[in-house]
C-alpha cells in the first residue's frame, strides 16, 4: 500500500500544447490517502481514463510529478511502480490454469514455492475461487476470468494501489452486483488503495469512499457520495449525479431570497452581493408538491413511472423542473405548487458553488 | 445464420464451373485415364489396372525423391516459421513510415516471379561472375553447387528462405498486431520476462495464423519445381531431385506417362491428405477458443 | 399497421432457442423486449427482420403472411449496439443511403435528411465522417438513418448500451418523442428494467427463450404473472421468502408469525413464497401492519439519494433500497419492516396466486 501524491500533473496528448484546451488532463494536485477506495467519474473525454494511465505508468505526464511514498516515480515504468490494474475486457492467460495465472506475478519475482502456495490459497479464499483453481482459464465465464485478473493483482502483498479501468463493461447486469460486492469486501478486509475509473454513476458512488468527479480534463469535485449529492461544487456535478440530475433556475440574489421573475424563493441563509451567472440548483428529490397556493406555481408536463418512484417532469416559468414523487403518490391536475426545501438549495455563481 | 435461399445465384456460379472444369478438372480426369493404362506407342491404349500405382510405391527412385523431399520441407519450416516470427516480433510495432517502409521491403521477394528467383540465385552463386560465389572462392571456401552436393542443397535452402520468409512474418505481424495493448500491460505488471510474454501470450494468440502459414509453406515447398530447377537442374546427379522434379523427368523426360500418371495423383493425395489434417486441427482448435 | 408472431419457435442444432411465441402489437407504440442477456431478444429481433427463418409459426404484416419474405422486401429499419454506419460515407451520405436505394431524387432526398439531421440535432456534422464523431453523435446518425427511412417497423437491439448513463438518460428521453410523429410499431431490447419503464408502453418480458408475459408496461411491472418475470422486472432482484399459511396465519420461514389481513383471506392454506421489492423494506416502523424481521447487515452501497443495504436474513440473501444515508455496521442485526400489502405470492411452482395489494391502487 502507499500513498500516492500528484504535483501539478498535467498531460496532452499533443506535441506542443500552447493553451488550456490542448491539454487531456489539466495541472491537477492531490494526495490520495493510503487505504481508500477512489471512484473516478465523469463523461466520455474528461479524462479520467489518462489520469488513470499517468498513475499507472503507460503514459508519462507532459508536465508535474508522481510520488509513490515520497519516492518521484514520474520516470519510472509501470513494472516498477508496483501498482495492479485490471482492465475494461478480463486479461488472463489462456495457456495456464487459474492457479498457475494466480501464481504468475510471484513466480517472476522469484518468490519460494510455500509462499506462492499460500499466498495464492489466501487470495482464492477472498475472492472465491478455490474450487476452481485447477480448472483452464480459458473456459471460464468473463465475470470469472475479471476476479482472476483481480486476482494476480491481490498476490502481490506489496502492491501500492489496484486501478480499475471499467471492469464491469463487459459483465452481463445480473453479476455485475455480485462483483461489485465482492470487490468492496476484498477492499474492506485487506485495504488496498483503490482507484476505480466508470461513467456509470451507481457504480461510482457505491465504489468509493471518494468520488473524483471530472469533467473536460479538470477535476471539478472530490467528496463522499452523500457530498457530492447534497453539495455539489460545480453545476456539472449536479447535473450528472442523480438521475435525472439537478435542476439549475436562473436566479438573483436579494439576501436571503432568490428571485425568479415575480417569485421569491427562501434561502437558509444571507448571500453577499453575487455578480455574474447566477443560478440556484435544486435536486429533483428534495422539490415537494404542496397545495399551497402562494407557493411556486409549476406546470406538469408529464408523469414518468421508474417503478419505484416516479419523475414529474414539468416547467417553472417556463424553466424545466422535475420532481421525484413516491411510487403512490399521483397529480391530479396540470398545474400544481412546489416548495423547494431550503436547506438543500444551492447557489452558483458561474458554475461554481458559492458559500451564503 | 441461416441465409435466405436464392436459386438465381447458382448461375452467378455457372462460369466459374465451366472454367474450373476445363481448366481443373477435365486434365485431371485425363490424368487418371492414363494412370491406368499402358501404351505401346501409335496411340494404342489397353487397361493396366492399379499396376502403375503399385510399381511407383514401390520404386526405389520414387523413395529417394520422397525421402528428399521430406527432408527439405522439414529443413524449410524448421528454418522458416521461426525465423519469420523472429523477424515478426522485431518489427516496429506502431503503424507509420517505419512499419510501412519493413512491409514494403518484405513484400519485395514475394512478388519477383519464381524462375527469375531461381535464374538469381544461379548466377549469384556462380565462382565466375556471381557476388556470393566470387567472394566465397576469394576467401578460400571451396564452393561449387553444380558439383557439390551439400554446397547444392545449402544453395536451395537459402534461396528458398530469403524468397518465403516473408509471408511467414508478415502472417505473424498480422496476428501479433491483432493482440490489445492491455495483454501486454498486463504482462510488464506481472513483471514477466519476455520469453514468458511469447510463450504465454504472443504465442497462443497468433496460433491461428501460424497454421496458415505452416500449411501454405508446407503446401508450396512440398510441390517445389521451378526454383530448384533452374539453379541446379536437380543436380549434381539425383541430389537436388524433389518429387516433381523427379515427376517432370518421368513423363516428360521418359514420356512414361501411366507411372507419371500415377505418380500424380499419389502426389496429389498425399498433399490432400495432409492439408486436410492440418485443416481439422484448425478447426478443433477454433471451437476450443469459441468455448 | 399490425405486427403479429403466431407460434414463432426457432431451433438451432435440435436446441429451442425460442419456445413458442405468441405476440401482436399494434401501430404506433413502443414495445419493449425486456430479459437479461441470452433470453432470446435479439433472436426475436432478427425474426422480426427477416434475418432468421423461424423453425416453426407464421409472421403477420398488416394482415399478410410475410414469413417466407426476404429482409429487402420488408418494411423495417434496425438500429445496433454498436453504433452501425458506413464508415467511408459523410454522415449525410449515411443518412441519405436508404432513400437512394428507395431511388428517391435529389431534391427529396436534401429535404429528408436534413429534416431528420435537424430532429436528431447532428445537423452541424452532416459533412463528417462518422469516426470523427463521438459515440452518441454515431448512435444519433444511425438512428437518423433508420427514421429516414420511414419504416412501418423499427427494431432497436439496447442501442445506448455503449453509451455513458447520462448521454442514454438524453436520448432515451428523445427516443419515444422522434418516433412518435412516424406512427411506426417500435421494438426496443434492454436488459434493463428501468429503462423498460421510461419507455413506457407496452413491456414483453423475456427469458431464456420464452416470452414470459407482454402486456402494459406498468401492468407487467406491478402485476407480474409468475416468480421469473418479476424477478426479471426488478432491479436490484427482487427478495423472497418462503411461509406458510393455516387457520388465517402465515408463518414465515425463521419463525415470524403475522395474522392474515383482508386481502388475503382468500388465499387457500398451504405453502407459498412471498416475493417483494427491495424499495418496500423500510428501516423505521412506519404502519402498525407492518412486519418486523430481524437481519443481519452484509454491507451497504450509498448512492447520494439512497442507500442499498445487502443483508442476510435465516440463509437469504436480501436487498433494501431505503433513501437517504444510512452508514450501517458490517454484521450488526437491525430490524426491517415490511408491509403486507407489498408482497406478490407466488405458489411453489412460481406462478403468481395473488399480486401485492399495492399493485391495484397506483395508477
Amino acid at each position: 500500500m502507499a500513498k500516492i501524491t500528484l504535483t501539478n500533473l498535467a498531460h496532452s496528448y499533443l506535441n506542443n500544447p500552447n493553451h488550456d484546451n490542448d491539454y487531456a488532463l489539466k495541472p491537477l494536485n492531490h494526495e490520495w490517502t493510503d487505504g481508500t477506495a477512489y471512484a473516478l467519474l465523469g463523461p466520455s473525454g474528461c479524462g479520467k481514463t489518462t489520469l488513470l494511465n499517468l498513475i499507472s505508468g503507460l503514459l508519462t505526464p507532459s508536465k508535474g510529478k508522481i510520488l509513490f511514498d515520497g519516492n518521484d516515480v514520474t520516470d519510472l515504468k509501470t513494472a516498477a511502480r508496483n501498482i495492479a490494474q485490471v482492465f475494461q475486457f478480463p486479461v488472463i492467460y489462456d495457456t495456464m490454469t487459474v492457479r498457475e495465472n494466480l501464481s504468475f506475478p510471484l513466480k517472476n519475482r522469484g518468490m519460494k514455492k510455500d509462499y506462492i502456495e499460500k499466498r495464492v490459497k489466501e487470495v482464492a479464499d477472498a475472492i472465491s475461487l478455490n474450487d476452481i483453481l485447477d480448472k483452464k482459464a480459458s473456459g471460464l465465464t468473463a465475470d470469472i476470468k475479471q476476479k482472476i485478473s483481480l486476482g494476480r493483482g491481490l498476490v502481490r502483498e506489496d502492491v501500492s494501489a489496484i486501478l480499475f479501468d471499467e471492469p464491469l463493461t463487459v459483465i452481463d447486469p445480473h453479476m455485475k452486483w455480485q462483483l461489485r460486492t465482492q470487490i468492496k469486501e476484498v477492499h474492506k478486509n485487506l485495504g488496498h488503495t483503490m482507484i476505480y475509473v466508470t461513467h456509470d454513476q451507481t457504480e461510482a458512488l457505491t465504489f468509493a469512499d471518494k468520488v473524483i468527479v471530472m469533467f473536460e480534463g479538470e477535476v471539478l469535485q472530490i467528496a463522499s457520495a452523500a457530498e457530492l449529492f447534497e453539495r455539489p461544487a460545480h453545476t456539472f456535478v449536479g447535473y450528472f449525479i442523480g438521475s435525472p440530475g439537478m435542476n439549475i433556475l436562473p436566479v438573483s440574489i436579494e439576501e436571503d431570497n432568490a428571485v425568479l421573475g415575480s417569485h421569491n424563493i427562501m434561502l437558509d441563509a444571507k448571500y453577499k452581493k453575487l455578480t455574474g451567472k447566477i443560478e440556484l440548483g435544486i435536486r429533483p428529490e428534495f422539490v415537494t408538491i404542496t397545495n399551497d397556493p402562494f407557493a411556486l406555481p409549476v406546470t406538469i408536463d408529464k408523469v414518468e413511472d421508474v417503478g419505484h418512484y416516479k419523475i414529474a417532469r414539468g416547467r417553472f416559468q417556463d424553466h424545466p423542473l422535475n420532481i421525484i414523487l413516491n411510487e403512490c403518490d399521483e397529480i391530479k391536475s396540470a398545474t400544481t405548487h412546489v416548495i423547494f426545501d431550503k436547506k438543500k438549495i444551492n447557489i452558483y455563481q458561474n458554475d461554481w458553488r458559492v458559500e451564503p | 445464420m441461416k441465409k435466405t435461399r436464392n436459386q438465381k445465384a447458382w448461375f452467378m456460379v455457372l462460369p466459374v464451373l465451366i472454367l474450373v472444369a476445363f481448366s481443373a478438372i477435365i486434365p485431371l480426369m485425363t490424368v487418371v485415364n492414363y494412370s491406368v493404362q499402358d501404351t505401346f506407342g501409335n496411340n494404342n491404349f489397353f487397361w493396366v489396372g492399379l499396376e502403375w500405382f503399385e510399381e511407383i510405391l514401390a520404386s526405389d527412385r520414387v523413395h529417394d525423391a520422397l525421402g528428399r523431399q521430406v527432408t527439405f520441407t522439414a529443413i524449410i519450416l524448421a528454418i522458416e516459421v521461426p525465423l519469420g516470427i523472429f523477424i515478426a516480433l522485431h518489427m516496429p510495432k506502431k503503424s507509420g513510415f517505419w512499419s510501412s517502409l519493413c512491409l514494403v521491403l518484405l513484400a519485395l521477394p514475394l512478388l519477383i516471379p519464381w524462375n527469375v528467383v531461381g535464374t538469381i540465385w544461379q548466377i549469384f552463386g556462380r565462382i565466375d561472375i556471381g557476388l556470393l560465389g566470387y567472394t566465397l572462392d576469394k576467401m578460400g571456401i571451396n564452393y561449387n553447387y553444380t558439383q557439390n552436393a551439400l554446397d547444392a542443397w545449402i544453395t536451395i535452402i537459402i534461396m528458398d528462405v530469403w524468397h518465403w520468409t516473408s509471408l511467414v512474418v508478415l502472417l505473424s505481424y498480422a496476428g501479433l498486431r491483432s493482440i490489445p495493448g492491455p495483454y501486454y500491460q498486463a504482462a510488464k505488471i506481472d513483471q514477466a520476462s519476455r520469453w514468458a510474454v511469447f510463450r504465454h501470450i504472443e504465442l497462443p494468440k497468433m496460433k491461428g495464423v501460424l497454421l496458415i502459414a505452416i500449411l501454405l509453406r508446407f503446401m508450396d515447398s512440398f510441390m517445389i519445381y521451378t526454383e530448384p530447377f533452374v539453379v541446379t537442374g536437380g543436380g549434381p546427379g539425383n541430389a537436388t531431385t524433389f518429387l516433381s522434379i523427379d515427376l517432370v523427368k518421368m513423363a516428360i523426360g521418359q514420356f512414361d506417362l501411366g507411372p507419371a500418371a500415377a505418380f500424380s495423383l499419389i502426389y496429389f493425395l498425399v498433399i490432400l491428405l495432409v492439408s486436410w489434417a492440418f485443416y481439422t486441427v484448425m478447426m478443433n482448435m477454433d471451437k476450443e477458443a469459441d468455448v | 399497421m399490425s405486427l403479429e408472431l403466431k407460434n414463432i419457435s426457432l431451433a438451432v442444432e435440435g436446441h429451442l432457442h425460442i419456445y413458442q411465441s405468441n405476440l401482436k402489437l399494434e401501430k404506433a407504440t413502443m414495445n419493449v423486449l425486456l430479459g437479461p442477456t441470452l433470453s432470446g431478444k435479439t433472436t426475436l429481433m432478427r425474426i422480426m427482420a427477416g434475418l432468421e427463418k423461424p423453425s416453426s409459426g407464421q409472421i403477420i404484416w398488416n394482415g399478410k403472411d410475410i414469413t417466407n419474405c426476404r429482409l429487402q422486401d420488408r418494411d423495417v429499419a434496425m438500429v445496433y449496439q454498436q453504433f452501425i454506419n458506413y464508415p467511408t460515407l459523410s454522415v449525410y451520405e449515411n443518412i441519405a443511403s436508404p432513400l437512394r436505394v428507395m431511388n428517391k431524387n435529389k431534391h427529396e432526398i436534401e429535404i429528408a435528411v436534413k429534416k431528420a439531421a435537424e430532429i436528431l440535432k447532428i445537423s452541424p456534422y452532416l459533412d463528417r465522417k462518422p469516426i470523427e464523431l463521438s459515440g452518441g453523435q454515431q448512435q444519433r446518425c444511425a438512428l437518423a438513418r433508420a427514421l429516414v427511412k420511414g419504416a412501418g417497423l423499427v427494431l432497436l437491439d439496447e442501442p445506448l448500451v455503449n453509451l455513458d448513463y447520462k448521454l442514454r438518460e438524453e436520448l432515451r428521453e428523445e427516443i419515444p418523442k422522434i418516433f412518435e410523429r412516424s406512427g411506426a410499431i417500435f421494438v426496443y431490447a434492454t436488459t434493463e428494467p428501468e429503462e423498460a419503464l421510461l419507455l413506457g408502453g407496452n413491456t414483453a418480458a423475456l427469458f431464456e427463450g420464452r416470452i414470459r408475459q407482454f402486456g402494459k408496461t406498468s401492468q407487467v411491472y406491478r402485476n407480474p404473472k409468475d416468480i421469473i418475470t418479476a424477478d426479471v422486472f426488478s432491479n436490484p432482484p427482487m427478495n423472497f421468502l418462503k411461509f406458510r399459511k393455516k387457520y388465517k396465519k402465515l408463518t414465515f420461514e425463521g419463525g415470524i408469525s403475522h395474522t392474515e389481513t383482508d386481502h388475503l383471506s382468500n388465499l387457500s392454506d398451504g405453502d407459498y413464497i412471498a416475493g417483494f421489492r427491495a424499495n418496500h423494506l423500510d428501516l423505521t416502523r412506519k404502519r402498525a401492519a407492518q412486519i418486523k424481521f430481524s437481519v443481519r447487515v452484509n454491507h451497504t452501497e450509498i448512492t447520494g439519494s439512497e442507500t442499498f443495504i445487502h443483508m442476510n436474513y435465516t440463509g437469504e440473501k436480501w436487498i433494501g433500497l431505503v433513501k437517504g444515508v444510512h452508514n450501517l455496521e458490517q454484521a450488526a442485526n437491525i430490524p426491517v419492516y415490511l408491509d403486507l400489502a407489498h408482497i406478490y405470492i407466488f405458489a411453489e411452482e412460481g406462478n403468481l396466486e395473488l399480486s401485492a395489494f399495492y399493485a391495484t391502487k397506483v395508477k
